[in-house]
């Protein structure tokens, strides 16, 4: 019954996410090369010596597994690149340069000009000070709120499968229960009956957190079932290693980049729940966020009023922020995944083999 | 049947969690929900008598007297006869009415897109994943746009072009207010109209999720044996990709509906209030502005049981379509 394939220790996905590299001569990953070599996802990693001969497949020289854990360059990463990282100074930096937001001025409701690139709000408040301020705000929450519910799911998912049995059994109908109780609405009754004077920073982010952890932690499970059984983790507990070394040392490296997507999805829930939470007034009080921004555009009549500078520009950033994380999402998915790479790879090969040909 | 046992205990298991939950929340967070609450029945003009007292404090807690389990026991017993208790907001109405007014709303209109946008999604997913590599495949990721748009900001933006702008559509209500409510012509007609912008931000938005879940299953399904084995015997392409690689790439996105529904849920309720939809969402929300904690409850309680139905119905379904829940012991 046992074949000679069990045998080999055999890493998940990076002998298959070779092929293309091997045919393909200008495959990118030449560029990416110093980064890998201090990666810190080198399945090795500080494993001990037992460790060593599981994670050295035969067959694959190093390096090549190594780079095929980093995303390749494509156009729409490039884009999603270029979007976080400019979102992402605008929200850090821009702060620095713009007047005042709460600055009222006697030129209410004025539509982009010179002296106000996105118009004025019905006070005369500056629309970019506002966005800017906002966007920190909106991007302070989520990498909190990405973090909290990603330790939560990483807690749940992987330490639940890695004991196994009646823990793996009660954290999984745990999750499950979360993933179907519907989140936002849960949000709204906690904050509704929590008075606006406690709805601080911190509740909300934990609300948020505490709400949205379920369906990675049940990726996580999926992905940790797979790795738990596999020779070199069976070696390392026989070393009589602790639980968390094991967790940390041998199955945590073959999930990051599983954990990555996780969390850049989490960011993006968290955003978009705090945003939702704001503009129904329920976000956390002194806060000023893109939520918090849209709410006072709705209560303000920018919509009757025909104020689109008020009211697209903080909906758009969200959008655009979360387009540019779910396309870095799409590189990851494809180290996850190598049938989507060998997929786009290969038909580009055909191409390329057709243009030759003629 | 082991799988429909299963299931159904499942989902027993998340109904209790659900109202142990609901009883929990209000017993956990700080303030005096009861007072507050009684406060306000005062000041419609309603009269308080030491049964009505005890019927909210099994509901938020603020009893003293009584020991937790003998609370959770009588917030049971009240559940279990339908009884709510009555809304502050809408005094003298009784919460399940308010709940049973405006649910039927929030029913149809998430159920109608929801459909739709399932369908459209999965079919554009199976046909752009069909052909990978593809002009139209390789812009497939432009659609991340939609799935992060919040809901809110699509039907923003929807009022403003469509309603404001052009024109076309009302951009407030669920009907024409001079209409009877009911099944007839003129009315359904009416509310046809003032859901379709609704309805087209919860397609808009979540189109995406399920196109692009579907596009990943469909490529990833093309390099299966059976799609090899089926294009082997000369099928044609078409049948290959209806019944061979569709039927298996859509498990997955039927799997993975609880997530979706959620989602669709979670963005309907903030959208109602743009629309000022007479839907369970927006009374949600003016429950939450009114302090009127029992309809909160109530409504949490019945969106929840909602949720929890259509997915048992979903994973009812996936039981028929994918045989191996079967086999499985």
């Amino acid at each position: 019954m046992s074949t000679s394939h069990s045998e080999t220790p055999e890493p998940p996905v990076r002998d298959q996410a070779d092929v293309p590299g091997e045919v393909l001569p200008d495959h990118e990953g030449g560029r990416l090369e110093p980064a890998a070599a201090s990666a810190p996802i080198a399945p090795t990693g500080p494993g001990g010596p037992l460790a060593a001969p599981a994670t050295a497949p035969v067959a694959n020289p190093m390096p090549r597994g190594r780079r095929s854990l980093l995303p390749t360059m494509t156009p729409w990463l490039a884009v999603g690149l270029t979007l976080v990282v400019a979102i992402g100074l605008f929200g850090a930096f821009g702060p620095f340069f713009v007047g005042d937001p709460d600055a009222i001025n006697d030129i209410g409701l004025s539509g982009p000009s010179g002296a106000n690139l996105l118009g004025t709000t019905q006070t005369g408040q500056d629309v970019l000070s506002q966005l800017a301020f906002a966007t920190r705000g909106s991007l302070q929450i989520g990498l909190l709120v990405g973090v909290m519910a990603t330790v939560l799911s990483a807690f749940f998912g992987i330490y639940g499968a890695y004991l196994g049995g009646f823990a793996d059994e009660a954290f999984s109908l745990l999750s499950n229960v979360f993933l179907v109780i519907p989140g936002l609405p849960l949000v709204i009754v906690i904050s509704g009956f929590v008075p606006p004077e406690d709805r601080g920073l911190w509740t909300i982010a934990l609300v948020l957190a505490l709400t949205s952890w379920a369906a990675s932690s049940r990726v996580l499970r999926a992905q940790t079932l797979s790795v738990r059984n596999r020779d070199y983790v069976a070696a390392s507990q026989l070393a009589g290693e602790r639980p968390w070394r094991v967790i940390a040392v041998e199955i945590l490296p073959n999930l990051l980049p599983v954990l990555a997507s996780q969390f850049v999805y989490a960011v993006i829930a968290a955003i978009l729940g705090e945003a939702g939470l704001s503009f129904l007034g329920l976000g956390a009080s002194n806060s000023s966020t893109l939520g918090t921004m849209l709410f006072y555009a709705q209560n303000g009549f920018a919509l009757p009023l025909g104020a689109w500078w008020w009211f697209v520009p903080p909906g758009l950033i969200i959008a655009l922020f979360g387009m540019g994380l779910s396309l870095i999402n799409f590189s990851i998915d494809e180290i996850i995944d190598p049938k989507l790479k060998n997929a786009r790879t290969s038909r580009r090969r055909l191409r390329r083999a057709a243009q030759e040909g003629r | 049947m082991n799988y429909v046992l299963r299931k159904l205990l499942f989902y027993a298991v998340a109904v209790w969690a659900a109202i142990t939950l609901n009883f929990a929340i209000p017993r956990l967070l700080p303030g005096n929900p009861v007072d507050i609450l009684l406060a306000k029945l005062q000041q419609r003009g309603g009269t308080i008598t030491p049964q009505s007292r005890e019927a909210y404090a099994a509901l938020l807690g603020g009893d003293t007297d009584d020991s937790l389990l003998h609370q959770y026991w009588t917030y049971l017993v009240n559940l279990a006869h339908g009884d709510l208790g009555t809304s502050v907001t809408y005094f003298p109405t009784k919460v399940t009415d308010v709940i049973s007014t405006s649910m039927p709303w929030t029913i149809t209109l998430v159920g109608i897109a929801t459909i739709i946008a399932a369908i459209l999604g999965v079919g554009l997913g199976a046909v752009v994943g069909w052909r990978p590599g593809t002009w139209l495949d390789s812009a497939v990721p432009a659609t991340t746009i939609l799935a992060a748009v919040p809901y809110f900001w699509l039907a923003l933006v929807l009022v403003y072009l469509l309603a404001r702008v052009l024109g076309w559509f009302p951009s407030q209500g669920g009907y024409d207010v001079v209409l009877d409510p009911g099944f007839n012509g003129p009315f359904l007609q009416s509310a046809l109209l003032y859901g379709f912008l609704p309805a087209l931000t919860i397609v808009l938005a979540s189109l995406g999720g399920w196109m692009l879940g579907m596009r990943n299953m469909m490529v990833s399904t093309l390099s299966e044996d059976y799609v090899l084995t089926a294009r082997a015997k000369g099928l044609p392409e078409r049948t290959i990709m209806r019944n061979y690689a569709a039927r298996n790439a859509v498990l997955p996105s039927i799997a993975g509906f609880a997530i979706s529904l959620g989602f669709v849920v979670s963005g309907s309720v903030v959208t109602e209030q743009v629309f000022s939809y007479p839907g369970i969402g927006s009374k949600l929300l003016s429950a939450v502005q009114n302090n009127d904690y029992a309809l909160m409850q109530g409504i949490f309680l019945y969106i929840t049981l909602a949720v929890l139905g259509a997915n048992l119905v979903v994973d009812l379904l996936y039981g028929l379509i994918d045989p191996r829940t079967r086999a499985k012991g």
